[in-house]
């Protein structure tokens, strides 16, 4: 992690200043360094605080856009829709149900081509009420076109809410983003982080231009009319195509970045200690933080093992999972999340971004830290040492193991 | 009133479109885009009016149009409305064009939302009293003893009296318009225009298809309609009511055509009349005219 200001500015950024904040209000600030033209936001624990940190900076006037006090998380996301149609920078934040009630919202700004930046603060979904970690509520919006990143530090949350708006507006791109914050874990918890003022955010983010259509009077269009079925699929590929690009892309946005203000968070999949690792622990979010840790002291006892951190999850990084499967012997792939009926996402697609190749490495999923409960540097190096006995054995074992389950 | 020849020439509705023959919906449409003269970005929910606006890339209204989802009409409105303001075009209206549907139904908690932020949108609510869009089926708009696809031996509840509800939100405008008064209906859009704040107007909007008339007396069932005192024409400013000109000779039940005049027409109501008169039923229907007139004037005069 960059938690370190004086880092930043000594790889070649200037304007990097340390801030004490929470991730939600971290996010909060995002908008007014990115220059957010119109929040649409409703409160939902654990998003809450970022609407309500938006609140006092546009009551305040450092926040200048438009702040829409919704009367729902649906309404949130299609005032969004409505300004970014009109030509405006727009941003929401939400957790767990709010997240699900956009569920359609999603699809319509994904399908409208909408570069719209979504803070999701991951939470779990009900029943039973929990209103602590869970992955499920952005796993089950897989599948909407949104780019999802999950990230692992308050740092790293700001910067990747300012880096999505530059991915989302880019014409090879226009799809829309969402950010993941792990509930509690960050969004409530205080962090130092590099805080850039609007001046200097301007130097790598230009004032968001529609270059395709916008809501206009004087040059009227139509847009979501009826398509029937000789057209509608090329809308759908177009989409298909947008959201590939976006890996790509996203290389020239972190190329940039660090350029600016050198920060960098490691591309669509953060390694740490991965070239020599026979032994990769996937993970999203702030399990992938903390693991680290469990690399370090793992490392110390003589395995070698690396941390490969999933930041982008749709697009999935298919390239760089194939490079990583080159030369590792067995990925322990941990979700925080389930397709039920199936398993891990991630391990699941990680599994099918290999099938393809001559590459088999052992590929191991497991499943928890449900419900907020913790995934500790002890339980992580418990999943690495279970993939490399597996390996050491020859013998897979299960393909799917929930890790800490109650009898 | 605004005589024909006052009327701007030029069309935001253009020919060609795909609506059915005898659309009233496209008749207020016109009328309303005439008085509003181009400066305005309508937002249209699903409902008859993302239909027939035609098919992609082909459009006929002349305006922007921005089509969102069932229930999300005031809430992308809002959003519109917002970003004109950061971008200094602060004057444009933002319209929303929704069905009865879109608005008494799913639409109704976005557009309480949006009225109680105190937007400055103009809410528009043709209504033609079902989902026309996929069927005809029922909506909270369907008066009492109508077939529809999802009530085939007649709705067993009358409307919901929206206007109430909307009136509760305080908007600095409201009115009501028929199709078949045009001249009316773009006083109205007129006057909406150079208010700012949230503002409502609902239109009553014939439907040959769910109603099942022939597709020449459009016309012909929205006089009807207001002459027999079934739907009331008014206007309020803030908190001043007006009845408008042709209703309020209306206001007097003795002066109003029999309902059944209004009612034979559709065969919607078929089932008042055959294979017996329901006599029980008209005087229901009867009842029910009059307590819309008693509490619409009680309660918003």
């Amino acid at each position: 992690m960059h938690l370190d200001g004086t880092q930043g500015i000594q790889e070649g950024g200037t304007g990097l200043k340390t801030e004490l904040m929470s991730a939600n209000y971290a996010a909060a600030h995002a908008t007014v360094s990115a220059r957010v033209e119109v929040v649409a936001a409703y409160p939902i624990t654990p998003a809450t605080t970022v609407p309500e940190e938006v609140a006092l900076l546009s009551e305040e006037g450092i926040y200048k856009g438009e702040f829409i006090r919704v009367e729902s998380e649906h309404s949130a996301m299609f005032a969004c829709i409505g300004a970014s149609s009109t030509g405006a920078r727009a941003f929401t934040a939400t957790s767990s149900q709010g997240l699900l009630l956009m569920h359609e919202a999603l699809h319509w700004a994904s399908a409208a081509r909408l570069p719209i930046v979504l803070a999701n603060v991951n939470r779990s979904v009900s029943p039973s009420w929990n209103i602590h970690v869970t992955h499920d509520d952005s796993y089950s919006q897989r599948d909407t076109g949104w780019i999802q990143f999950y990230i692992s530090s308050v740092d790293e949350y700001y910067h990747t809410i300012i880096q999505a708006f530059k991915l989302a507006e880019d014409e090879r791109v226009l799809m829309p983003v969402m950010v993941n914050a792990d509930g509690f874990v960050l969004s409530h918890t205080v962090s130092p982080f590099d805080y850039l003022e609007p001046e200097e955010v301007d130097r790598f983010l230009p004032p968001y231009k529609p270059p395709h259509w916008v809501m206009d009077p004087d040059n009227p269009v139509a847009h979501g009319n009826i398509v029937f079925p000789e057209y509608y699929q090329e809308f759908r590929y177009a989409m298909h195509e947008g959201s590939l690009n976006a890996y790509k892309v996203y290389a020239e946005v972190e190329r940039d970045y660090k350029r600016l203000f050198g920060k960098y968070f490691g591309g669509p999949i953060d390694c740490y200690k991965c070239e020599d690792a026979d032994v990769l622990f996937v993970s999203l979010g702030t399990i992938g933080a903390e693991a680290k840790d469990a690399i370090d002291q793992l490392r110390d006892e003589g395995y070698k093992v690396g941390n490969a951190r999933l930041r982008m999850f749709r697009p999935f990084p298919v390239v760089r999972a194939r490079e990583l499967a080159k030369k590792a012997k067995a990925f322990a792939c941990f979700d925080r999340g389930l397709s039920y009926g199936f398993g891990g996402p991630a391990a699941g697609d990680l599994r099918s971004s290999l099938y393809a190749t001559k590459y088999r490495p052992m590929i191991k999923s497991y499943i928890g830290g449900f419900g907020g409960r913790d995934v500790t540097i002890t339980d992580i190096k418990e999943v690495i040492l279970d993939t490399y006995k597996s390996l050491e054995s020859g013998n897979l074992g299960p393909e799917e193991t929930w890790h800490d389950l109650m009898e | 009133m605004v005589t024909a020849k006052e009327m701007p020439q030029r069309e935001y509705v253009l020919k060609g479109n795909a609506s059915c023959a005898g659309c009233q919906d496209m008749v207020a449409l016109r009328h309303a885009l005439k008085a509003l003269e181009g400066d305005v970005i309508q937002v249209v929910p699903a409902c008859c009016t993302s239909v027939v606006q035609s098919l992609w890339p082909k459009e006929c209204l002349d305006v922007p149009v921005l089509n969102t989802a069932f229930m999300a009409a005031a809430a992308t409105a809002s959003g519109v409305k917002a970003a004109l303001k950061v971008k200094g075009r602060d004057s444009t209206q933002v319209m929303v064009w929704a069905g009865d549907g879109g608005t008494f139904d799913i639409g109704i908690q976005a557009l309480s939302g949006a009225f109680e932020r105190r937007t400055d949108i103009l809410y528009v609510c043709y209504n033609n009293q079902v989902y026309s869009n996929t069927g005809t089926q029922r909506s909270g708009a369907t008066p009492l003893y109508a077939q529809t696809s999802t009530t085939w031996h007649g709705k067993t509840e009358p409307e919901k009296l929206f206007d109430l509800i909307v009136a509760a939100h305080e908007p600095v405008y409201q009115a009501t318009a028929n199709a078949a008064y045009p001249r009316d209906l773009y006083d109205k859009f007129r006057k909406a225009r150079d208010i700012r704040g949230p503002k409502f107007i609902h239109i009553f909007v014939p439907c040959p298809q769910a109603w099942n008339y022939p597709v020449e007396k459009g016309v012909e069932i929205g006089k009807l309609a207001v002459e027999t005192g079934y739907w009331i024409l008014w206007e309020r400013v803030g908190d001043k009511f007006e009845l408008s000109p042709t209703s309020k000779r209306y206001q007097d039940p003795a002066k109003r055509k029999p309902i059944e005049e209004f009612l034979e027409m559709q065969g919607r109501f078929s089932r008042l009349f055959k294979p017996t008169r329901d006599e029980k039923r008209l005087a229901e229907f009867r009842v029910f005219v009059q307590h819309r007139w008693d509490v619409t004037l009680k309660t918003l005069a």
